[in-house]
């Protein structure tokens, strides 16, 4: 099979957007929901989760004709396990602020369901190469599904975006306040809530 | 010979091996990387008594160098104001003190520094906010009373409500305000805006933070009334 073959792009590309992760299997909400009141956390967040997700992806996949199926799931958490430690130990030698900044939310990686889910249907049954491209897209799927939550979220909530404050004083002195609402994990639902709607509305028209 | 994959055997065997190879592997990256990052908590808490003490530390270069520049002395004391060792402070883990039950038992530590000429006294904050701890470091004027500068920090507080204590407009309201009247400790009240103390001086509390700001304020309470015999010495 070829690097760049329908099949591979398929596996890169649907997670994107048509098999979103986020928003039509519904999986990683929880951590969409902790890490997006601000854009920053939810990006380092994106990244982490591409990674490990990419990596753990192919791990399993060079493995899958050796794993016993009994003991399939416990094998797919120590490898996710293992690697969430070690990113999060990288990054507390080489990234410190950064470190500091996500806190438990690293460690949470561990629970995100798209991992397991990737891991469990895709990479047990296709190649590594394959499974590379899978867990890069639904990192990716998901990573933008964060941003999207974190930009509004951010922006509403407290008039910043990474840090910066983006909506001019002049506003505020005229009235302008921020909702504060935005901050509270529940908004964070709501806001993927708007999205997924969007999303069928758009494959609705496309059918 | 094909194995078969669904035995017993070859399942505990297989977990065995995937366990030692995966205990081996965190061991090594561990051990590798742990200078590093005790060299890095070291230097996060240097920057940290730096921040209280308003160093610009964007600007900073080598926050290492500067600390080294402006803290003369970490002594420690205990809660009667005797000087159990003239310096080491920094290595005093104030989290294992304050779990100390009697106070008589806590080593104290405090840094004693000099900036543009004065003597400021920094002393180390810890408490417990919504979500988990907070910490930080208060530092005094060489009156004692008139607050030099402050630097929070916590672990998981909301992002955008108690998060915001860690934030430089949260912190600026300290600088200037006394935690003493007449002589007596009064520290510093964490209010709703627009309220005020008729006897302490206040910031304004985090709107929706407010389970954080009672922490700040319990922080404050808890952490400068063990330096109570020290402070108006």
């Amino acid at each position: 099979m070829s690097l760049f073959s329908k099949q591979s792009k398929e596996a890169f590309l649907t997670p994107l957007f048509t098999n979103n992760p986020v928003s039509v299997q519904i999986l990683g909400i929880c951590s969409a929901l902790a890490v997006t009141a601000q854009l920053e956390p939810a990006l380092v967040m994106g990244i982490s989760v591409t990674i490990v997700v990419a990596l753990s992806n192919v791990i399993i996949s060079l493995l899958r004709n050796t794993i016993p199926m009994r003991i399939r799931i416990i094998v797919q958490l120590v490898v996710v396990a293992a690697l969430v430690t070690i990113v999060s130990q990288i990054l507390k030698a080489f990234a410190y602020d950064v470190s500091v900044m996500l806190s438990v939310y690293v460690g949470l990686i561990i629970t995100n369901c798209i991992l397991m889910g990737r891991l469990e249907a895709f990479a047990m049954s296709h190649g590594p190469w394959e499974s590379l491209l899978d867990g890069l897209g639904n990192g990716f799927g998901y990573a933008a599904i964060l941003v999207i939550v974190a930009f509004f979220r951010e922006l509403l909530g407290s008039g910043k975006l990474l840090g910066f404050e983006v909506i001019p004083q002049s506003f505020y002195e005229a009235g302008y306040m921020n909702c504060g609402l935005m901050l509270m994990p529940p908004m964070a639902l709501v806001l993927i809530g708007c999205i997924i709607w969007v999303q069928r509305a758009i494959e609705a028209k496309n059918e | 010979m094909k194995l078969n994959t669904n035995s017993n055997v070859y399942t505990i065997v297989y977990a065995s091996v995937i366990v030692i190879i995966v205990a081996f592997l965190l061991a090594f990256v561990s051990g590798a990387l742990s200078d590093r990052q005790t060299e890095n908590v070291r230097l996060d808490k240097k920057k940290q008594i730096l921040s209280a003490l308003n160093v610009d530390l964007a600007a900073c270069a080598d926050p290492a160098a500067k600390y080294d520049e402006l803290v003369k002395a970490d002594p420690i004391i205990n809660s009667e104001a005797v000087v159990l060792a003239e310096n080491g402070g920094f290595e005093v883990d104030v989290k294992a003190e304050n779990a100390k039950d009697s106070l008589q038992d806590r080593r104290l530590p405090y840094y004693r520094c000099e900036k543009d000429g004065e003597t400021k006294y920094v002393f180390p904050l810890r408490g417990a906010g919504l979500w988990g701890p907070i910490w930080g470091y208060i530092a005094l004027n060489d009156d004692m009373s008139t607050v030099y500068g402050v630097y929070f920090s916590h672990e998981g507080e909301t992002p955008g409500l108690g998060a915001e204590i860690a934030t430089p407009k949260f912190q600026a309201q300290f600088a200037g305000k006394s935690i003493k009247r007449d002589g007596v400790l009064t520290y510093i009240s964490v209010l709703k805006a627009g309220q005020s103390d008729e006897n302490a001086d206040h910031v304004d509390a985090i709107s929706g933070g407010t389970m954080t700001s009672r922490g700040v304020e319990a922080m404050l309470r808890d952490g400068i009334s063990q330096y109570e015999k020290f402070l108006n010495k």
